[in-house]
């Protein structure tokens, strides 16, 4: 059996998958990025591998995506998460034409052209409204944990609005809410729907054809599916591997680079 | 004794003045703000209290400032904190007709007329660049405490620059520098660059000229003073306790409006 591994450097957290020849996922892993970016991108690696059961030298090809690709020291190539999350988004939903990344700090939006091509993109770039980052100051001032924001955003009835997504404002703005007696719930679905909003407005720039998928460790959280949803009038997919979807993509990548160099065995993986 | 209190509820700390009839400081007091506006402004006025050995019958009038000053249930008086900095400001140098507040989430500049009163100001209102919790977050990432990044920079020999304007995404610049294996002090200076960069750009939008008092929570920060002095090329004056002085303006018109119409307006 052949491996190949993508590793997905974010500016939160870095995730590696390995698949086997056969594109089953073998093993995944999850750390803090922190400071040391390729200490980071290492350490999962090898987390990785050891939950796969395989020694570095089984798997054949390692791709680096995510900001800190460039610091994946043991990777094979390069390729951009926006690549990499379209790679894994039409592998799982084939039909999707559009991509909703939200991660740590960056917001995309992707196109997907008929042959599952990257077509065009947005991205955040000024400004962190809409990320992870957001989510975890609003969830912090709130004294909650990140898992338990978007279950508790379902429960309102009254959403508060935002005067700002800013994520250093929201903490002020939450204060001033709380003060005001407002419901945690209710101040939640306005976090929630603000940032569906502003995130839906930048993934206009690239058209919002359906099927949409949602990738990125914010996609994990259920208030921020059904706020979009709500605000799209339809339903979204979201794959249980979502919060993997680059370093997947990074990996699928890889595969074929392996099987690249044994022609005998992509026509296996074609007709797979 | 009858003091008067002047009470800032800021996004990050609340600050608590209190204040003599002849306009003495005899206190002050910092908490970290908390959702719970009402106990924190009593916390903040008990510590300064404390600190001066009084008990709350000492203090016979309150007015409060900041973002929280309309959730205190035992103010007299609310005032807005862009004029209370302003007549702290007015009431520390009488003759600066600008003022430059950096807070946690605000950046405020201000143009001023003798005695205080505002003539205009601008303000970063929807977004945090260019505010300390910028520095806050530096901070965190540099794992520098927050009082030492104000002297580093001024070890800085080639600042390095940040583009980002989001206190957010400029922590991945950061990392990025600190990986690439720029000096801390380079690192910070370029922050306080940057910081200095889009305050004057606020005091432009008031007409700067001349001279400009710093306050807010930024101001303790030695080396964002001279960075500011750099890129507005004139001295910058710092008064005692920058971070008080939003504090001291509310204890200021707390005691004018507590003296009474015929007072009003008569503060010299």
């Amino acid at each position: 059996m052949r491996y190949a591994a993508g590793v997905d450097v974010g500016s939160t957290q870095t995730k590696a998958v390995i698949l086997n020849e056969d594109r089953q996922i073998v093993g995944r892993g999850l750390q803090d990025t922190g400071a040391n970016v390729t200490l980071a991108a290492e350490r999962t690696f090898a987390a990785t591998l050891r939950q796969a059961g395989l020694d570095r030298e089984e798997v054949l090809y390692v791709v680096g995506t995510g900001y800190g690709r460039f610091r994946v020291t043991f990777g094979n190539a390069q390729i951009t998460e926006i690549s990499c999350h379209a790679k894994g988004a039409v592998s799982f939903f084939p039909q999707t034409r559009t991509v909703i990344d939200m991660g740590g700090q960056d917001a995309k939006g992707i196109k997907i052209g008929p042959g599952g091509e990257v077509a065009d993109f947005a991205m955040n770039d000024k400004c962190a409204a809409g990320t992870g980052r957001f989510l975890g100051n609003a969830a912090d001032t709130l004294g909650l944990s990140l898992d338990e924001i978007g279950p508790l955003s379902l429960r309102g009835t009254l959403p508060v609005r935002l005067s700002t997504v800013c994520t250093v404002f929201v903490e002020s703005d939450i204060m001033a809410y709380l003060a005001q007696g407002k419901r945690v719930e209710d101040i939640l679905a306005g976090v929630h729907s603000a940032i569906a909003a502003r995130t839906i407005s930048l993934v206009r720039r690239v058209g919002l054809e359906p099927e949409i998928t949602f990738t990125g460790g914010v996609s994990r959280n259920i208030g921020m599916v059904r706020a979009l949803e709500e605000k799209l009038g339809g339903s979204i997919n979201v794959s249980p591997e979502a919060h993997y979807m680059g370093a997947l993509g990074a990996a699928l990548f890889a595969l074929e680079r392996t099987l690249h160099l044994a022609p005998e065995m992509s026509l296996e993986v074609a007709s797979g | 004794m009858t003091l008067v209190a002047g009470l800032d509820l800021g996004s990050r700390f609340t600050k608590a003045v209190l204040l003599t009839p002849e306009r003495e400081v005899v206190a002050r007091a910092s908490v970290r703000t908390r959702p719970d506006f009402p106990a924190v402004a009593r916390e903040a006025l008990e510590r300064a209290l404390a600190a001066a050995g009084l008990e709350a019958a000492a203090v016979d009038y309150v007015a409060t400032s900041g973002f929280g000053r309309s959730n205190v249930p035992f103010r007299d008086i609310q005032i807005t904190d862009i004029t209370c900095a302003a007549h702290g400001a007015a009431f520390l140098n009488p003759e600066a007709r600008f003022v430059l507040d950096i807070g946690f989430q605000s950046t405020r500049a201000i143009r001023t007329e003798a005695g205080g009163r505002v003539r205009e100001f601008a303000s970063n209102d929807k977004c945090a660049a260019g505010a300390g919790g910028f520095l806050e977050r530096a901070a965190r990432y540099l794992e520098v405490p927050l009082e030492e990044l104000g002297r580093l920079s001024l070890q800085a020999t080639t600042p390095q620059s940040i583009s980002s304007i989001c206190a957010v995404l400029a922590e991945t610049e950061i990392i990025n520098h600190l990986t690439a294996g720029v000096a801390l002090e380079d690192i910070v200076g370029g922050i306080h660059r940057s910081l200095a960069g889009r305050a004057h750009a606020l005091l432009r939008r008031v007409k700067f000229t001349g001279e400009v008092v710093f306050l807010g929570g930024v101001a303790v920060q030695e080396g964002m003073v001279r960075a500011l002095e750099q890129v507005l090329g004139t001295p910058v004056r710092v008064p005692e306790a920058p971070e008080f002085v939003c504090a001291l303006g509310a204890a200021l018109l707390g005691l004018r409006r507590r003296a009474g119409p015929v007072a009003a307006g008569g503060v010299r």
